[in-house]
């Protein structure tokens, strides 16, 4: 439970989630926000009006899963890093993940990582599919992971192998 | 003696935004500030801060700070006095202040403390030892300086510092053993703590530290869970091998210039320790002295910000120096600090708040 350890338990993810039908059209943002906080950048980032608008910026952010393409930009605004992009439809057998990270070095494209999951808990490999660092995500960098079909609601975050 | 129409004691984010606004409405101002440089606390975030637009939020601290600190550079209507210590307060209205070995005295015609914090500190046995450091000057040695404070951290406390803290000490490398909150629940952002448990830090709520191992500096901890009495539960002590003990247990008022000033206090815990009673425009009981900030009780930057532009606005405007916008300005800050506070996380303030009104 997220006040006890700072995980977020089924019941609350699955609040937050799509349904399975707006998965299969495509790259969609779901916000792992489950506190109401005095905080409102997502809303303020998103150029499609896909974040509903706060009437109390303690509100927490709902998305019209119809509005949203999954372009991620909200992600690098929210500073929480609570914001995840998923593409289901990426391949056969393989889910895309876009991860907010702010770490160095940053992974390279190709580069296999292990992914690990809400609790920090290693999934396995992933791939990184793409590296978006640019000025207007001011450190924030988006790392695109590509990760086995059943790891997409899992994978959260990622271990560089390497030891720096 | 220099005569100033505003002093601000502290230039951090409280301090910043107070000689802002007043200067704009066209107040003379003399900022004071211990360290050479401005920003405060503000330099050592380098995360994204939460709140609203207006507040800068998801802007980095450190990046704030350079903002505002700019501006209030090139302002000429202040004059910034750094690596300078208010020591003292006189029954006349005069501020004492130390400037790299000299004494200088400052009479303003209203005075605005916003010295912010300090850290509390928590007692077990070997606390003393080489490696046991407060959050702060571990973010200090990060941050600032970027030198490492030691290879593995066990953090006590996991409000929002404790939790940053360690997020940063992640990003400088450094690993996290793991952060223990002797409350029951994390009083940090979930979101905060969720972004360190991906990264493989745990939190242990209801755990204390019963005590540091080492002889000459700190190797380890022994952590102990609590029961709901907050009572250490036989048997279930465990060794954390550590080479630092980071404390993030609070912060506490750094009040003394009030105290010395005559303004009336009182003991809030919500808001850290001793508080000034303070009108809703934060005058203290002492008419021309203001607040803001931390020192006005413990609460996060955006705060700081918002109440520095309201004691900066009312001083100047009690001066008698107005703007076509000074009304909706002030009634808009307000309203901010108001939304800030207004959530279920803004409860604790808000009822510490209810009892240092004048």
């Amino acid at each position: 439970m997220l006040p006890l350890n700072g995980i977020p338990t089924p019941e609350d993810i699955a609040a937050v989630m799509p349904t399975e039908e707006r998965l299969s059209k495509g790259p969609v943002a779901i916000t792992e926000c489950f506190q109401n906080i005095p905080c409102d950048p997502c809303y303020h980032s998103c150029k499609r009006g896909a974040i509903k608008a706060f009437t109390d910026i303690n509100e927490r952010p709902q998305i019209d899963f119809d509005k949203c393409n999954g372009c991620g930009s909200c992600m690098s605004r929210c500073p929480g890093l609570a914001i995840f992009v998923v593409d289901a439809t990426y391949s056969d057998s393989e889910a895309l993940v876009k991860i907010p990270y702010e770490f160095l070095p940053l992974p390279r494209v190709n580069q296999i990582v292990t992914a690990v999951n809400r609790a920090g808990e290693e999934l396995g490999n992933a791939k990184v599919v793409k590296v978006q660092n640019t000025k207007a995500q001011d450190k924030t960098a988006l790392v695109w992971l590509a990760v086995p079909k059943n790891l997409m609601m899992e994978s959260r975050h990622f271990l560089v192998k390497e030891v720096r | 003696m220099i005569h100033t129409e505003i002093a601000i004691v502290g230039g951090g984010p409280a301090g910043l935004a107070a000689a802002i606004k007043a200067a704009r409405l066209g107040a003379g101002v003399v900022l004071i500030d211990r360290n050479d440089y401005l920003g405060g606390q503000l330099i050592k975030q380098t995360h994204r801060f939460f709140g609203s637009k207006q507040q800068r939020a998801s802007e980095r601290g450190i990046d704030i700070a350079r903002e505002l600190s700019d501006e209030v550079m090139a302002n000429e209507k202040i004059v910034v006095m750094a690596e300078a210590t208010v020591l003292g307060y006189y029954e006349d209205g005069v501020l004492a202040v130390e400037q790299q070995g000299k004494i200088t005295t400052i009479k303003p015609q209203r005075l605005i403390v916003a010295t912010g914090g300090a850290e509390k500190s928590l007692l077990f046995p070997n606390n003393d030892l080489p490696g046991v450091y407060g959050a702060g000057a571990v973010q200090t040695l990060v941050n600032v300086f970027g030198v490492k404070p030691g290879n593995r951290v066990l953090m006590v406390g996991a409000g929002n510092i404790g939790v940053i803290v360690s997020y940063q000490l992640l990003q400088a490398g450094v690993e996290v053993a793991g952060i223990i909150e002797a409350g029951p629940k994390i009083g940090a952002y979930w979101v905060h703590a969720a972004k360190v448990v991906r990264a493989g830090v745990p939190i242990f709520t209801r755990h204390t530290i019963k005590c540091a191992h080492g002889e000459r500096e700190v190797t380890g901890a022994t952590i102990v869970q609590l029961d709901d009495n907050w009572q250490q539960i036989p048997g279930t002590e465990r060794l954390i091998d550590a080479d630092v003990i980071c404390l993030s247990v609070g912060l506490t008022p750094l009040t003394e210039i009030l105290w010395q000033a005559g303004c009336k206090m009182t003991f809030v815990p919500e808001l850290g320790g001793n508080v000034p009673l303070r009108s809703e425009g934060l005058e203290t009981s002492v008419p021309g002295i203001y607040v803001a900030g931390d020192v006005a009780g413990i609460e996060e930057a955006s705060a700081a910000m918002m109440e520095g532009a309201l004691a900066g606005l009312n001083s100047a405007s009690s001066l008698g120096y107005t703007g076509p916008d000074l009304n909706e300005d002030r009634a808009n800050v307000l309203e901010q600090l108001e939304a800030l506070r207004s959530g279920h996380v803004g409860e604790k303030i808000r009822k510490g708040l209810a009892q240092a009104a004048l």
